[in-house]
């Protein structure tokens, strides 16, 4: 709870200042969707402090020690290319990485989050499933696509199943423990009320887990780009993807190009973050 | 098994004004089955509320008196014996009678207050009566936090909402739940007068459940005394403290000396198994 005493709380007439995100529910994954922004001047001001100085030092370090670029790539030279190349080659790569990435998560999400939502009620298949749920999570999932390759041939379809099957089960572990969180006292609420368990189902259960299911998500998904790029990196389809460019550059030792992708990367990556780190706030600020 | 074969005395109704039982509970018998073995919430209580009385229900924690709560709910079913609600006996919730006031408010905190006063409506699929939600949330002193979360909100605040939340149903009957159980003295007093003030004008037939001796008193038409393990009835004590009640009437000599009279039933019922 919050800071004001209870009792004084009935005497403040307006919540203007309300509490703001500085309280955390009692899982603490706030680590993950509750980074506490960079809110002050100074705090914002000594961020960019940090990025400029490990670019320059980097840039400096390069440029005094003579390194050539098929070696490292320059930070300057990275950027530039990022920014003249990007309209042509790389988006080609970011749109057949990216639709490998959001199919395949669409897919393991969903099952993920039907086959949480039936087993929770069953807490004997639950106990059935887990550990091979956790087999699955533990096993990068990577090793899988010359395999599927094999078996389904040069398409996206290799790459989607295995993103699918690296994020599906993190959307089910973090969303079983979600639905896992009955607050009996809710439940008995919408049953005075004359809830039927469909009732009880949407409008208690799931908003109760839906945290916990942003969690699985938010994880899911940067599994997910991981998957995606390093099955491509492995044997990427005929259509080409990130992960083949951080391969084919690094073979032609063209570093700046190199940097590029992996820039193109870190940034999917971090909006990624963004997107369910603002769905959390929309949906699952109240736990907060 | 002696305390099987005692007769348990049901209590008369205050005044004669109220002579319909709403409420029938006829030998609510309750055993939990818990891993240490089975647990007696409830021994053969037996007891009336009629329509429009105000009845608290008083005992010590463990006493049963939030499981005889519950089965007039229809949240859970009895283990023995039965509870009449005009008559009928109560086999699950009824929605469109009963209005049921948790310990701690129990708002979801994904919904703000206005949301929350309404889920229930949108459980039911009515329509809901705007008018009426803002009288009631004008007198209870919500008016301008419609839109707050709960967790925005005071323990009075959330509880005064739950009330709301209930009363916006028009139920005939309201059970409550160690309602202001959570909150400190002086706001309790508060919620016990604003409880007072909008029933004076509803008159629904209230039962309150509550371990706090001078709140039953200060509340209710008849207190009824519940004694621990198994859970049953000591005693029933009507209140003919005049209303409406004020603050002032908990300092003079007939509440003080009723305050004694029901410490020591609840007291001698804790360590005996019966006092009649």
């Amino acid at each position: 709870m919050s800071q004001v005493p209870t009792e004084l709380r009935d005497e403040i007439p307006t919540f203007e200042e309300r509490p703001v995100a500085a309280e955390h529910g009692p899982i603490d994954w706030s680590a993950l969707t509750h980074v506490q922004g960079a809110r002050s001047a100074l705090e914002v001001s000594v961020l960019i402090a940090i990025f400029a100085g490990i670019f320059f030092l980097l840039q400096g370090i390069l440029d005094w020690t003579h390194t050539p670029t098929y070696v490292f790539p320059k930070p300057i030279e990275t950027v530039k290319t990022f920014v003249n190349d990007f309209t042509t080659s790389e988006l080609h790569s970011l749109s057949v990485t990216g639709s490998e990435f959001l199919a395949g998560l669409a897919i393991g999400s969903t099952a993920g989050l039907v086959l949480a939502a039936l087993l929770t009620q069953k807490p004997f298949a639950e106990k059935v499933i887990a550990p091979y749920v956790l087999v699955m999570v533990t096993t990068p999932m990577l090793a899988l696509v010359p395999l599927l390759r094999l078996l389904l041939g040069f398409g996206l379809w290799p790459i989607i199943i295995t993103v699918a099957l690296a994020s599906g089960p993190m959307v089910m572990i973090n969303a079983t423990t979600g639905f896992r969180r009955t607050d009996l006292a809710k439940i008995a609420l919408a049953r005075s009320y004359g809830a039927s368990t469909l009732q009880i189902f949407w409008k208690i259960r799931i908003p109760l887990a839906l945290p916990m299911i942003v969690v699985g998500y938010m994880v899911g998904s940067i599994f997910g780009i991981l998957t995606a790029v390093g099955s491509e990196m492995v044997a990427a389809s005929n259509q080409g993807g990130l992960g083949k460019d951080l391969v084919y550059y690094a073979s032609l030792g063209d570093m700046p190009q190199f940097g590029a992708t992996i820039l193109i990367v870190a940034i999917l990556g971090v909006l990624i973050y963004i997107v369910f780190y603002l769905i959390g706030k929309r949906w699952a600020s109240w736990e907060a | 098994m002696s305390h099987l074969s005692s007769s348990v005395r049901s209590a008369a109704p205050a005044t004669a004004q109220c002579a319909t039982a709403k409420i029938s509970i006829l030998e609510a018998t309750k055993i939990y089955a818990a891993k240490t073995g089975p647990v007696h919430a409830l021994e053969r209580v037996s007891a009336d509320v009629y329509e429009r009385e105000f009845v608290c229900i008083l005992g010590p924690s463990g006493c049963g008196k939030t499981t005889l709560l519950w089965a007039m709910s229809g949240l859970h079913a009895l283990t023995g014996g039965e509870i009449l609600l005009d008559g009928q006996p109560v086999q699950g919730p009824r929605p469109d009678q009963v209005g049921v006031i948790f310990q701690e408010a129990n708002l979801l905190p994904w919904r703000n207050l206005l949301e929350n006063i309404e889920f229930p409506f949108e459980i039911k699929h009515q329509k809901v009566p705007r008018d009426l939600i803002v009288a009631l949330l004008e007198q209870t002193g919500l008016a301008g936090f419609e839109h707050s979360f709960p967790r925005e909100l005071s323990g009075g605040m959330q509880q005064r909402a739950s009330i709301v939340r209930a009363l916006a149903q028009a139920p005939s009957v309201l059970l409550m739940d160690e309602p202001f159980g959570a909150l400190d003295a002086f706001t309790r007093d508060e919620m016990n007068l604003l409880l007072l003030r909008l029933w004076s004008e509803s008159r629904q037939t209230i039962v309150f459940v509550t371990h706090n001796i001078s709140e039953a008193i200060f509340l209710a038409d008849r207190v009824l005394v519940l004694t621990p393990r198994p859970g049953r009835l000591a005693r029933a004590f009507d209140i003919p403290l005049p209303r409406p009640r004020t603050v002032e009437m908990t300092f003079e000599t007939e509440f003080l000396e009723l305050m004694r009279e029901i410490k020591g039933a609840v007291e001698s019922g804790s360590r005996r198994t019966l006092e009649v």
